[in-house]
Formats: structure tokens, C-alpha cells, sequence
């Protein structure tokens, strides 16, 4: 089979352009479907090893205070394996040079260190020492963001006094992977810190001496989640159990396999867009392919080739087109995926991050590749088979081709044979022509669903920061305060207006299914931290009732008028009904908000407050005075939250961006090009008669391209609302119960990617245009077809 | 000259669809073709020449009718079978030369030899039409006689059993198309190739052994030559 392998190479080189360009959409079909999987699977074993490692524990619960020996207790539960009593607590922290309060959490550590459940890796420095209470570790994100190094020192406002501490050694957490600070959006190690002190100076420290607020469980094999966290609530009951929390919600790890779900799903999605659009390309030039080449294949079949060999010759040429653009989308893949792991490193904090494309990955996204062109060689190779040898020595017969409906609308002016002749092109070939549309139309979506995460982050930002938190900053207090912390607050010098919330976590339930969340009561109309309702208009707390944000009511299966039985966590599972006055739309987190007072009647108090929103005109000084009060545990920065916003999300988005410019250029490349290759080769004929006829080059290019202007002024415009859509599914795919954004896709995007696609469109076309001035009059029209 | 016939056609009948219209190609078509015979089929364009010819070489199947390839039946045989059949017994010459554009002379050759069990080689089949010094060159390099004759190497290099030639000086000028027949009958005398050419230029006629005159898709006349007339003192 030399001969015919020979005459493969010199038909692949011949058909370099279309080779190439097929081989590059499906490359980028390869490469995400690696570069997603590997990078999953490189996330999924660094948090494996360090789950392992550092005894990652299977259940979080939070207590207010319970003694000891309930320890014990929790530890003789059926399905418990081991129990960490913790003591936890938030303390605003002090960095020398840094102005900004910090939030920071210590967690009680008891040394020497014997692998407790959620144990710490050491990155750099040693344990703190037993018996010293001013040594602590610090977490490595916090440490990297301040430039700490073991022996700096740092401190903690504890009880109102300035504490120095010396930092022993630097760690990472495994419950910390993902440090994000509880209602912030994004992780800020700037502004979060977690540090790891000796039990008993922490205990000291905040009465919590033979007590404990904190536990962490690991689960035997075989044991009963719901059972263990039943039991659990039972055995801390009296003590106020404010949270009992499985690993698959815990914040941390809910962000990672969150993160998971998302490289699968994408995974999963992009390269079937990219193999397909590869698919159609194949199936497209391989069709034409055979259809040039029936002489030939009828004299191979002649000479005495098989079907199979003719078969196998053909679909060889896709597999050789698959296999290029594979074992090049196998390294870019590899590539881009140890750039997103390296751009993961920043947010997921494990010990190791080793980028590793398996050979699972890599023979699945070689297979994948090599499928797509079986595929796409599919049709075709059927075709060449079933040509019967004496048929293919005859011409083919002409085609059919009637008058379309559509230019008896044209206008007169536009009825010329030029206009009739393109037209029915593209009508002779309606399946082909549409497909081509849709690929078309595929770019400009891979563009729009690429793009429209800035239009949405945005958005986000634009509700989030100017709609909703329409504070500067917002104070939580360690313990509820009396209502006259506000005034405390107000009267502070640079303090413009506060408003208070009270926070409370409650379980929320209804028929047998139930939430945890925090129930918020707001002023009756609050003006610093707003909720929005439809149309992100603002939303007066009701007179009685709970508002629940939208995903909240969802998984409740709660409907306005629905009455909810609240059990108080913080109050020793004390329980209360309340009504659901109606849905909200928030975009972050799960909460279910009250008028302020409604919440103090249903909690039996006189309006306490936890958390303080203030409106500033001078930030420092402000700070600095929150920094000194030891009733508050930590102060949120508008200012700062937006910034990091932006600077975490700039980098990322430009390399997004990028690439799906890139990756919708090459389909688009792809289409267009393939398109207008096939159809000079088929018009070719045509063509050069025209020239002959008298038709200038200018003329006949336009015969040419207004087919393919035709495909993309179809195509384009299909593809903002194919992209409309894509992104709205998506967005719904991603939405999780912690955030869902809401969808916008601004004109700019929209143009942008009309724009690109159309660049794609024409500077193909260009190229192709380019041959038409090379027709060989002569030698096309003695050519027999 | 063994007198065994190599095909035998018995009433043999065509009729294919072309576009809207059924076309009778051939009605009960019956004749003998001898060992080592060179044949010529003439007839005008229609007058089922063509179809003849495919259906002996494998290439089609009559809609009715038997056809016998060494006493073996081709009509009912099997796809695999006929291309086993034209793999190992015929070697075609066509019109239009159906050469490979994308592959040399000799590698249009090695298409053939690539798949039998004893050929020649390349070379030796490209001196037989004398066109050992054009080896390297692509179809679009040579002229049409020259095509044509990498078309004859390419169809005895098999060695094939019977030669099939569809119109083969068809596309080509008096002495090119004397060249090519040259080479034909130079495999008919040194190979002992049953050769079958079709033409509808009569005097190419009086090169064969035998004769068979065809019009609208029957034999009408059957003439054999006492003495054959070598290619070069043809003129048409």
C-alpha cells in the first residue's frame, strides 16, 4: 500500500489550508478537554493527599461554650471515629505598616502537635513552644500577603488590649485551602488571617477554660452522616449549637468541589463545541474530496482495490488531520492546563500543587480526537465505498438545481444572474449551507459565553458594591450588643451614619426539608446594606415575616405565604414559626432577612446588634479607632473588597479574553475558510467561464465571497442569540446555593464578538479571494469534470 | 493460439437509469472471447461498447444474462469476489487514463504491484511502454499518449490475464495514438494477454484477430482477420 499512502501525503499536502485549519479547531477541541481534565484531576489529588495528610475531619460543628467532658460524649457516638474539642475565636489583627484592620482566626492548637484531626503542615519555622502563649502559627497566604517570616512579629486585639505575638512557624490548613472570611466574596489573605495558638492561652484568653466552642469529627467507614450530626445536636442541645456542618459544606472545601463540578462541566462542554465544529469540517472537505477524486477511486476499484482499502485510504486523511491536530491539542493542552494549575495555586492553598496530565487524560483526549475524525470521515467513506466502479467512470450528473423562492423577493436592482447564481448556491446545498452557518455562528457564541463572565462580574460588582452595600464598612461585634452600640458608633469622629443588623443562625425548615443559614433582621428600610428584590429595586423588610433570598426558598420548596418553623442555634434549639413574606434576589450566599425588630420579638431580646454598617469620610482614622475596640471582631472594607475584586480578576481576565479570541478565531477560521475552499473548488469551472466570458476578477470574487457573506450575515447574528443562550444555560449550570449571578450581556460584547467572527470571515475570505486571481483559465476549463 | 474460451457472454442484457430516462445499453449481448485473442469492440459512442466492457472486467454486473471468466460465473458473484477477480486477473486501460494526479509514473505503477502477488516491477512495466526515462514524472507533466501508457504499464504490470481498453487512443492524435497501440499489442504478442479494445475508430480494426461490429447495444456483425495489420501502418 505504499503507492497509496504516498498518494495520502501528497493529497494532505495539497490540502494544507483546510488540513491546518480543521487540525487547529479540533487541536483546541483536545487541548480544553486535557487541559480542564488534568488541571480537575491535579486539584482533585493535592486535596486528596492533603485531606489524608493533615486528617481532614468529615463534620464542623460550632458551639457556644460546652464543657469538656462533652467531648467524651460526641466521641461515643455511633459512626464517630474521633473528635476534635476546639476553641475558635475572630480578633481584629495588627500589622506593623499596615493600616487597614484585619480580620483574623485563631484556633486552638494542643502541643506537641499528635496529628489532631485538621492537623497544620509546616512550611517553614517550628511549632510554637508548650507553655508559651504569645507564640502562634500563621497561615501561608497571610503570611505571603504581609511578607512575615518566622520570628516577625505580629498582633492581636484580645479583650481591648494590643497582644504582641511571635510568629513560630508558617502552615497551611487543609480546612483553609480556600481561605475565604465569611461574607466576603473573595479570599483577601491580606485582610484574613488565621493563626494557630496553644489551647490554654487561647482559653485563658477568652474564658473558655475546661470548655470548648469548636469540634471537629472524623467519621468510622460505614457511618451514618445524618445519624452522627442527629446525634451530635443532641449531645450539645443544652449548650446552643449554632452550627453542624457536613465536609461537603464546609466553606473551604464547598469552594473546591465547586470548583470541581465547574472544570468537569467545562470540560465536558467546550471541547464537544470544538469536536464538533471539527466534525462537520471533516465531513464537509473529506465530501468534497471524494466527490473531486471519483475518477480516481473508480480506477483504484478497478485496478483491483478493496472497498476496505479505498475506505481505510480515506478515512486515513481525517485520521492523519485528527491525529495532528490531537498530538498538538495533547501539548497545548498540557500547557494551558499547568497555567491554569499555576493560576489555581493562588487561590487553593495546598502544600503540593504538582501539575500532572495522566494517561488516562491523555489517551481519553487522543481518543476523543481520533473519534471525532472517524466521524467526520464517516459519510464520506461511506460515499467513496458505495461508488460502484462503472458508475464513477461516468461523469457525475449535473446537479439539480431550481429557482429559489427567495429571489423572487430580491429586488430588481439585485436580480442579477450574479446575485440568482449565488443564491441558489447556496439553496442547492441547504444542509451544508446551514451547517456552515451554524459553525459560523459557534464562533461568535464560544466568543459571547467566553465573554459575558465580565459583563457579569461587572454587574456583580455594580449591584453588589454600588446597589446593595452602600456602606464603607461594616463591623461585626464579637457577642450581640445592646441597640446603643450604634450610637457608640456614631459618635465616633469621621462616622457619618450607621446602621445595625442582628445576625443569628438559625435552622430553617419546611416539611422535611431544611436549611442552615443566618437570619438577618435589617431596619425596616435600610439604606446601607439594601436588599434587592426583582430588578435589583430595593426591598423594605415586611412588618412580620421572612423574606428568603431565591435559591434559599428553592431548596426549602418554600412559596411566599409558606409558614417555616425556625430552630434558634444560638438559644439552645429553641423553636419558632415565621412566616415567608417573599423572595429575594441575592447574589451571594443563602440568608433569609427580617425586620430588625420582628427578629429581637421571635428571639425574645430588646434588639441587640451583631454587625454595624458604617458610611465614612475619613476611612483611617475610623479604622483605627475600630481597630482599639475590643467589643468588635473584625471590620470589612468596602474599598478594599472592590479592589481586590478587581486586581484578583484583571489577570484572569485578559488571559480569558485571550483565549477565546484565539480559540473563536480558529473556528471561525475554520468555517470560513473551509467554506469558501470548498466552493472554489466547486465553482471553479463557473468561475473561469465567467472570466472568459468577460467577468472581471473583481466580479467573479464576488460571486464567490457573496456566498459566504450570505453564511455569515446569517450566521453571525444567530450566533448572539446561540450565545445568549449558551451563556444562560451556563449560567444556570454553575449557579450553586452560595451564588448565582445574574445574567447581562452588555452591547459591547455582543459587538466584540460579531466583530471578531466577521474579522475571521473576511480575512479567509481573503485568502481565498487571492486564488481566484490565480485561476488558470485554460487549464480549468479543459479540465474534465 | 488456445482456442478455450476466456469469457463466455450468454444473452446478456443492460438497463440502468439515466436521470429520468431507462437506457437499454445492452440486449442480449452473446459471444466468445478466446485466449490470448486481441478483440476489438466498435461500435459509435451508445452503442454499449462501454458496458460491455465493464461487465467483463468486474466493473459492473448485466441486469440479466451469464457471464463465465474461465468457465467461472462472474454474474451473481460476490463485491469481494469481483474485486479479487479484477485484482488478480484484468488489467484496465481507460479513456480518460484515470491516472493518480498526485502520484508519479512509477508510483502509479506501484498502485498495482503494491497489491499482487507476483508482478513486475515498476520499471520493467515503464520499459515495456518505453517509458523508463518519464519514471519520475507526475501525470500533469506528460503528455496524453504518455499518461496513456503509464496507464498500459500500470495494467500489465500485474500481468494480468486479459487487458481491457476503454477507447484508449480516444483522447489522443494519429501517431501518439499509434504509439499506445504499439504498446498494446507489444503485451498481447510478448505476454500473451487477452486483450479487449474498444474504439469507435474502424480502422484501428484491422490490428485485431477478431471483430465485433456493435450498434444500439447489440453485435451485428462478427468479422475475423486473416492477417492483422501492425499498429504503425494504421492511419486514421
Amino acid at each position: 500500500m505504499r503507492a497509496l499512502n504516498r498518494k495520502l501525503a501528497r493529497d494532505l499536502i495539497a490540502q494544507r489550508g483546510q488540513a491546518l485549519s480543521i487540525a487547529a479547531v479540533l487541536a483546541a477541541g483536545v487541548a480544553m478537554y486535557a487541559a480542564y481534565f488534568s488541571t480537575f484531576d491535579s486539584l482533585r489529588d493535592a486535596a486528596a493527599r492533603f485531606y489524608a495528610d493533615c486528617r481532614f475531619a468529615d463534620v464542623f460543628v460550632t458551639t457556644r461554650r460546652a464543657p469538656l467532658a462533652v467531648r467524651d460524649e460526641l466521641a461515643r457516638i455511633d459512626g464517630v471515629a474521633d473528635v476534635e474539642a476546639r476553641i475558635v475565636v475572630d480578633v481584629t489583627l495588627d500589622v506593623p505598616g499596615f493600616a487597614d484592620p484585619i480580620s483574623g482566626r485563631i484556633v486552638s492548637l494542643v502541643l506537641p502537635r499528635r496529628r489532631p484531626l485538621n492537623d497544620v503542615n509546616l512550611r517553614r519555622g517550628r511549632d510554637p513552644e508548650p507553655g508559651r502563649t504569645d507564640e502562634v502559627l500563621v497561615n501561608e497566604a497571610f503570611a505571603n500577603a504581609h511578607g512575615l517570616r518566622p520570628g516577625d512579629q505580629i498582633a492581636a486585639i484580645i479583650n481591648g488590649r494590643r497582644r504582641p505575638l511571635d510568629i513560630a512557624g508558617i502552615v497551611l490548613s487543609p480546612e483553609y485551602v480556600y481561605s475565604l472570611r465569611g461574607a466576603d466574596i473573595m479570599p483577601d489573605p491580606e485582610r484574613f488571617g488565621i493563626l494557630w495558638m496553644e489551647r490554654r492561652g487561647l482559653a485563658a484568653a477568652f474564658d473558655m477554660e475546661g470548655g470548648f466552642n469548636d469540634a471537629v469529627l472524623a467519621l468510622a467507614p460505614g457511618a451514618s452522616l445524618p445519624a452522627v450530626i442527629a446525634g451530635v445536636e443532641r449531645a450539645l442541645a443544652r449548650y446552643g449549637t449554632i452550627a453542624v456542618t457536613p465536609r461537603a459544606r464546609q466553606l473551604s472545601n464547598f469552594f473546591l468541589e465547586n470548583e470541581f463540578m465547574q472544570l468537569r462541566t467545562a470540560g465536558l462542554l467546550m471541547p464537544a463545541v470544538f469536536l464538533g465544529v471539527a466534525i462537520f469540517l471533516l465531513n464537509v472537505s473529506l465530501m468534497r474530496m471524494t466527490a473531486m477524486q471519483r475518477e480516481q477511486i473508480a480506477a483504484l476499484r478497478a485496478i483491483g482495490y478493496s472497498r476496505g482499502e479505498i475506505g481505510r485510504h480515506y478515512a486515513a486523511w481525517c485520521l492523519a488531520v485528527a491525529g495532528a491536530g490531537g498530538g498538538v491539542g495533547l501539548a497545548a493542552g498540557s500547557w494551558i492546563g499547568a497555567g491554569m494549575v499555576s493560576m489555581y495555586r493562588d487561590f487553593f492553598h495546598f502544600p503540593v500543587l504538582e501539575y500532572r496530565l495522566s494517561l488516562e487524560d491523555g489517551l481519553a483526549a487522543m481518543a476523543l480526537g481520533l473519534g471525532a475524525g472517524l466521524a467526520g470521515a464517516a459519510f464520506a467513506v461511506r460515499r467513496a465505498t458505495s461508488l460502484a466502479p462503472a458508475e464513477a467512470m461516468r461523469p457525475a450528473p449535473p446537479e439539480r438545481i431550481r429557482a429559489t423562492a427567495v429571489e423572487h423577493l430580491l429586488l430588481p436592482a439585485w436580480r442579477s444572474p450574479a446575485a440568482r447564481m449565488v443564491l441558489r448556491n447556496v439553496a442547492r446545498h441547504p444542509l451544508r449551507s446551514g451547517l456552515a452557518m451554524v459553525g459560523v455562528a459557534t464562533a461568535v457564541s464560544v466568543l459571547i459565553i467566553g465573554l459575558f463572565l465580565v459583563d457579569a462580574i461587572e454587574n456583580v460588582i455594580r449591584i453588589e458594591f454600588e446597589s446593595a452595600r452602600r456602606y464603607d464598612l461594616a463591623a461585626s461585634f464579637v457577642e450581640p450588643r445592646s441597640g446603643a452600640a450604634r450610637f457608640e458608633l456614631q459618635s465616633l469622629p469621621g462616622v457619618t451614619a450607621v446602621e445595625v443588623m442582628r445576625a443569628t443562625p438559625v435552622r430553617l425548615r419546611h416539611g422535611h426539608r431544611s436549611r442552615e443559614t443566618a437570619l438577618l433582621g435589617l431596619d425596616a428600610e435600610p439604606v446601607l446594606s439594601r436588599v434587592l428584590g426583582a430588578g435589583q429595586q430595593p426591598v423594605a423588610m415586611p412588618g412580620d415575616g421572612v423574606l428568603l433570598v431565591v435559591s434559599l426558598a428553592e431548596a426549602l420548596e418554600a412559596r411566599p405565604g409558606d409558614v417555616l418553623q425556625v430552630d434558634l442555634l444560638e438559644h439552645g434549639r429553641d423553636q419558632r414559626e415565621v412566616r415567608v413574606a417573599g423572595i429575594v434576589t441575592e447574589i451571594f450566599g443563602a440568608s433569609a432577612y427580617m425586620d430588625r425588630v420582628s427578629l429581637a420579638r421571635l428571639l425574645h431580646e430588646a434588639g441587640s446588634v451583631s454587625t454595624a454598617f458604617l458610611r465614612v469620610t475619613d476611612e483611617a482614622t475610623v479604622n483605627a479607632q475600630l481597630k482599639q475596640m475590643p467589643s468588635i471582631a473584625g471590620v470589612s472594607i468596602k474599598r478594599a473588597a472592590v479592589d481586590n475584586f478587581h486586581q484578583t480578576l484583571a489577570g484572569q481576565m485578559y488571559i480569558l479574553v485571550t483565549v477565546n479570541v484565539i480559540f473563536a478565531m480558529i473556528i471561525a477560521f475554520g468555517v470560513v475558510y473551509n467554506a469558501a475552499r470548498i466552493l472554489l473548488s466547486e465553482r471553479s469551472r463557473d468561475l473561469a467561464s465567467l472570466r472568459v466570458l468577460g467577468f472581471t476578477r473583481q466580479e467573479v470574487r464576488r460571486i464567490l465571497l457573496g456566498e459566504i457573506a450570505i453564511i455569515s450575515l446569517v450566521g453571525i447574528p444567530a450566533g448572539v442569540g446561540l450565545g445568549q443562550a449558551g451563556a444562560t444555560w451556563l449560567m444556570t449550570a454553575l449557579a450553586t446555593e452560595l451564588f448565582r449571578f445574574p445574567m447581562v450581556i452588555t452591547p459591547r460584547t455582543r459587538l466584540f464578538a460579531m466583530a471578531i467572527v466577521a474579522l475571521a470571515a473576511i480575512g479567509s475570505s481573503l485568502v481565498v479571494g487571492r486564488r481566484i486571481d490565480r485561476l488558470d483559465l485554460v487549464a480549468v476549463l479543459k479540465t474534465r469534470e | 493460439m488456445d482456442t478455450a474460451p476466456v469469457f463466455s457472454l450468454r444473452e446478456v442484457t443492460k438497463t440502468y437509469r439515466m436521470g429520468e430516462v431507462d437506457v437499454h445499453a445492452l440486449r442480449s449481448v452473446s459471444l466468445d472471447i478466446r485466449r490470448g485473442e486481441f478483440v476489438v469492440l466498435l461500435g459509435p459512442s451508445g452503442s454499449g461498447k462501454s458496458t460491455l466492457l465493464n461487465i467483463v472486467g468486474g466493473l459492473d454486473t448485466p441486469t440479466s444474462g451469464d457471464v463465465f471468466y474461465d468457465a467461472r460465473p462472474l454474474t451473481g458473484a460476490t463485491e469481494a469476489v469481483l474485486t479479487a477477480y479484477r485484482r488478480q486477473h484484468v488489467g484496465f486501460v481507460f479513456q480518460f487514463y484515470n491516472l493518480i494526479p498526485s502520484l508519479t509514473a512509477r508510483e502509479n505503477v506501484a498502485l498495482v504491484t503494491d497489491i499482487v502477488a507476483r508482478p513486475m516491477t515498476p520499471d520493467d512495466a515503464l520499459a515495456l511502454v518505453q517509458l523508463s526515462e518519464r519514471r519520475d514524472h507526475f501525470p500533469s507533466q506528460m503528455s496524453g499518449g504518455e499518461q496513456q501508457r503509464v496507464a498500459i504499464a500500470r495494467a500489465i504490470a500485474k500481468q494480468p490475464a486479459v487487458l481491457l481498453c476503454d477507447e484508449p487512443t480516444g483522447a489522443l492524435d494519429v501517431a501518439t495514438g499509434i504509439v499506445v497501440l504499439e504498446a498494446l499489442t507489444r503485451a498481447n504478442r510478448e505476454l500473451g494477454t487477452t486483450t479487449v479494445v474498444i474504439t469507435h475508430n474502424a480502422p484501428v480494426a484491422a490490428m485485431a484477430d477478431r471483430v465485433f461490429v456493435m450498434a444500439d447495444g447489440a453485435i451485428r456483425r462478427e468479422t475475423a482477420n486473416t492477417a492483422r495489420v501492425a499498429a504503425r501502418d494504421l492511419r486514421w
